[in-house]
């Protein structure tokens, strides 16, 4: 293939632009991206994509857009969307997508940040926040709109469609038919094509800059160690904010040729999934785990002989992966049964799922408990770890087929050297190193040091077998008074692989026993209370049943157990909501923001350790339309095995 | 996205498009509705109020054709249609909901709307039966259709639902769904909100608001909910026991005493019937 001869110099002549003109001259008829609108799966070859982004990048230069401007995107995954960043990128300018859900305050501060120009708008909602923004914006000259609907009335200077923004282009083509030729030609791959703003567990966020060759490279290591083909079909469902959505439906597509497609909406991906059926796929453990429960649900409702025959496949299923993943041999007798599961169990299962045609899937950005892990390969799917961030373009380590293993995110990618610091941090030098974050110098220099290793923040180490093994937030990582080091993230993790438990933080550091605060799977645990004819009304009062801290106590017990002795949780509350990103207290890819929590939950702490019985819980809520109310309830601490507040005093 | 096989209506906004003059029904010896007057504007959205059993329901049902009035009559752009019959007045464009949701539970979301687009169906039995010619033409066609609305009220995901199964807020909404599968001029909706919680209310009264401004579609609508009327409605008639005691933008009623008086019974204002 012509794609392999240029493997791995690609990042050092192309721009995504460039690759997308490669892409037309080379398979001009080819999928790109598909969407599905009115239940239609509608296709645009690269003939299309390019000609759609050429006329929007007209369209913007006729619109006063420059070399060095910022276009946003905000909206669910829609091709237009990556279309506006690529058109963006054509004329020297800078992607910068962000979080569709963002509230107002939170868009304010990346769009004034990054001085966006420009705001492409997937819908009136998007629109409406934009525009209730705009005396705040003041960089912002122009707001494009994908879906008119709702949008008849609206008038404003500033506000056009994208049909509208393509037409303008095409005029100004015709006036000046070699201008973007030429702004495309001028690109180099030290030019920065994406800030990604990271979701900042600490402070505001900050915008990584991520030039093409960064994003390129980073693709190229991928590829070299995992196998992708044009006509791949991906499911661009992630968020587009995110730099690994990035990585895949923009950079990937460009450079090896998979075809993107767009799911209907938010609602309809499962179904959309199934239809699909995707070669390959990358998913959060939160979906690796809905995934799960639908199956088991549906397991439960079947009758007695079809349930009797998938409980005993899917722990044949179970037995038969762990036996692989630690070598050891299988019995003939139980590699037939396995063989004659595919037919009866494994098989459909997958298929029910829209995993039938997978080839490979990784799961990344948490930990996935180890026994979902094990059965969804028991089930014939190739599901392995990926290691990555944002900052080195989203890709560093991935498990090969053979070394699936849930404790380990793998071996890095080709091209990527990492090593240990002395006190356990992760450092990794890359092609995908970003090139700084924006305006924030003296961050830039915290995080890439002079020999240009990039700080992770992320405490690893690297296993006998070669693999590295993340265990928590390098600055997370503390001790308890006893000296006894402690990884709240570690506990949490183990503690919300339990389906009722949706949320955990757990304090200890310089303390003398281990504490954590829970939030409850609203689904789960509301299944488990009606089950049992157990009456509740809303999460607060669900939260507040004693019942309910029984389970948990219970599932608490179970994940104490494979701890050691020293930090194990001795008390614990059920919190009367789960953290919200709304209410800041986990960023919008659903990681703990501990400093603020630490500090809003301050009285809650000071109870846990002064050996109260009680606390009592005071959260202001966010609503979305930014209205604040606060809500009070008292809760019940509740101990684990022995009375730890004495032995605090003691 | 296209909106063009949307209807509108050849009257131009403003214009008297529903008539309703001196209307009466009674049951037995209950005078339901009681010489009443209304006149629904092209490109309105016109509710009406009025406290329980003010025959507001009843007024919709003779508009609808599924009561015959007693007196008066009702024309729809210069046609009287007071006696014909609920299918002939469909035809005429005119699509109503109804207030204890009528959607046949069983069937899924998909083929309630496909049912609502019967009246645009005109291709014969035995043609249908073997799926060919006019009749697979005109069965996209009106697929195409529905998935307009589907999109319009975001019902992608439950295409294939059975309606029975789905929560009460997406019931309202697919019933909705059906009446505009019609294409109708005019849509009448009864208690489209009842039942429902804020946030439900507000994606009705958004979707009420889109339908009016996206397709032109004149909407009468019968609500409860005092914020949701002021807030939507153009102008807003009041109905009490049967006789309409005030009209006019929202307000003009809110002001008026007889319509304070009649909501709070503070006083006396003329002697019960």
């Amino acid at each position: 293939m012509a794609d392999a001869a240029t493997a791995g110099k690609l990042s050092e002549q192309f721009t995504l632009p460039q690759l997308i003109a490669r892409n037309v001259a080379n398979y001009p008829d080819a999928p790109a991206m598909r969407e599905k609108d009115r239940g239609i799966w509608i296709t645009h070859s690269w003939a299309a994509y390019s000609r759609h982004v050429t006329d929007f990048a007209n369209g913007l230069a006729s619109l006063g857009f420059k070399r060095g401007d910022k276009a946003t995107v905000v909206g669910d995954n829609r091709p237009r969307l990556y279309w506006a960043q690529v058109a963006a990128q054509s004329l020297g300018g800078v992607a910068v997508p962000v979080f569709q859900d963002s509230i107002a305050s939170e868009l304010v501060y990346v769009l004034n940040h990054a001085e966006v120009a420009v705001i492409v708008a997937e819908d009136q909602e998007q629109v409406d926040k934009v525009l209730s923004l705009r005396e705040q914006l003041p960089s912002l000259r122009l707001v494009v709109y994908d879906d008119p609907r709702g949008m008849t009335d609206y008038e404003s200077d500033i506000l056009k469609s994208f049909e509208e923004v393509e037409k303008l282009g095409r005029e100004y083509a015709a006036a000046n038919p070699d201008y973007l030729k030429n702004e495309i030609a001028k690109g180099k791959p030290t030019d920065v094509a994406l800030f990604a703003y990271t979701s900042g567990t600490t402070g505001k966020p900050k915008g990584a800059m991520l030039t093409h060759a960064n994003l390129i490279g980073s693709a190229e290591g991928f590829i070299e160690v995992e196998e992708l083909h044009r006509g791949d079909e991906w499911l661009s469902y992630l968020p587009m904010a995110w730099v690994g959505d990035a990585i895949f439906s923009l950079v990937l597509s460009a450079v090896v040729g998979i075809t993107c497609n767009c799911p209907e909406s938010p609602e309809t991906v499962q179904r959309d999934l199934r239809e699909l059926g995707p070669q390959i796929m990358l998913a959060p453990p939160r979906i690796w785990e809905n995934m799960l429960t639908t199956i088991n649900v549906k397991a439960a409702d079947a009758s007695p002989l079809k349930r009797h025959v998938f409980e005993y496949f899917r722990r044949l299923a179970e037995e038969v992966e762990l036996a692989r993943s630690e070598g050891r041999e299988v019995s003939g007798g139980k590699r037939a049964m396995h063989w004659l599961g595919e037919w009866l169990v494994y098989g459909p299962v997958r298929d029910q799922l829209g995993l039938r045609r997978l080839r490979w899937a990784y799961t990344g950005g948490a930990p996935l408990g180890a026994d979902t892990f094990r059965m969804f390969r028991g089930f014939g799917i190739n599901l392995k770890q990926v290691y990555g961030s944002t900052e080195t373009s989203a890709l560093v380590a991935v498990q090969k087929d053979d070394e699936a293993d849930p404790n380990t995110v793998g071996r890095p990618c080709k091209g990527i050297e990492i090593k240990i610091a002395e006190n356990g941090e992760l450092l990794i030098k890359s092609r995908g190193i970003f090139a700084g974050y924006y305006k924030q110098e003296d961050a830039t220099r915290d995080a890439i040091d002079p020999e240009g290793w990039f700080h992770t923040g992320d405490a690893g180490f690297i296993d006998p077998r070669g693999h590295l093994v993340i265990i928590d937030r390098a600055k997370d990582v503390g001790k308890l008074s006893d000296g006894t080091p402690f990884a709240p993230q570690f506990i949490e993790n183990k503690l919300k692989f339990s389906p009722f438990i949706r949320e955990a933080i757990c304090f200890g550091n310089q303390r003398s026993y281990v504490t954590a605060m829970i939030a409850i799977d609203l689904t789960t645990a509301g299944h488990w209370a009606e089950k049992r004819g157990l009456a509740y009304t809303s999460y607060v009062d669900l939260s507040l049943k004693p019942e309910m801290a029984q389970l948990i106590l219970g599932e608490i017990e179970k994940c104490n157990a494979g701890l050691p002795e020293a930090t194990r949780i001795r008390r614990f509350l059920l919190l009367t909501k789960d953290f919200d990103a709304d209410d800041a207290e986990i960023t919008r890819t659903r990681k703990l923001r501990r400093a603020f929590i630490a500090d809003k939950y301050a009285p809650v702490i000071e109870a846990f350790y002064g050996g109260a019985s009680g606390a009592e819980l005071v959260s202001e809520v966010t609503y979305e339309d930014g209205r604040k109310a606060t809500v009070r309830s008292d809760v019940v601490i509740h101990d684990i095995g022995g009375a730890p507040a004495a032995r605090q005093a003691a | 996205m296209s909106t063009s096989s949307a209807v509108r209506s050849e009257l131009a906004a403003g214009d008297v498009q529903l008539a309703v003059r001196n209307v009466s029904k009674r049951f037995g010896g209950v005078r339901a509705v009681e010489a009443i007057d209304l006149d629904v504007r092209q490109g309105q959205i016109l509710s009406v109020i009025g406290p329980n059993g003010a025959g507001k329901t009843s007024l919709l049902n003779m508009i609808s054709g599924f009561y015959q009035p007693d007196t008066g009559t009702v024309t729809m752009e210069g046609r009287d249609i007071t006696n014909s019959r609920p299918n002939q007045i469909a035809e005429r464009g005119i699509a109503r909901t109804f207030q204890n949701i009528a959607l046949f539970r069983g069937m899924t979301v998909l083929d309630n709307l496909m049912l609502g687009r019967h009246v645009h169906m005109k291709a014969g039995v035995l043609s249908s039966f073997i799926y060919w010619g006019m009749a697979q033409k005109e069965e996209v066609a009106n697929r195409a259709r529905v998935e307009e609305i589907i999109d319009f009220l975001k019902l992608q995901d439950l295409r294939k639902q059975p309606t029975g199964a789905l929560a009460y807020g997406l019931q309202k909404r697919v019933e909705l769904g059906r009446a505009l599968a019609l294409d109708p001029k005019v849509l009448l909706l009864d208690e489209p909100m009842g039942g429902m919680n804020q946030d439900e209310k507000e994606d009705m009264a958004r979707y009420i608001l889109d339908v009016n401004e996206e397709w032109g579609v004149t909407v009468v609508l019968i609500e409860h909910d005092m914020g949701v009327v002021m807030d939507i409605s153009d102008y807003v008639v009041v109905l009490e026991q049967g006789s309409r005691i005030a009209g006019g933008t929202p307000d003009e009623v809110q002001r008026n005493p007889e319509v304070i008086r009649a909501y709070l019974g503070t006083s006396k204002g003329k002697g019960a019937v």
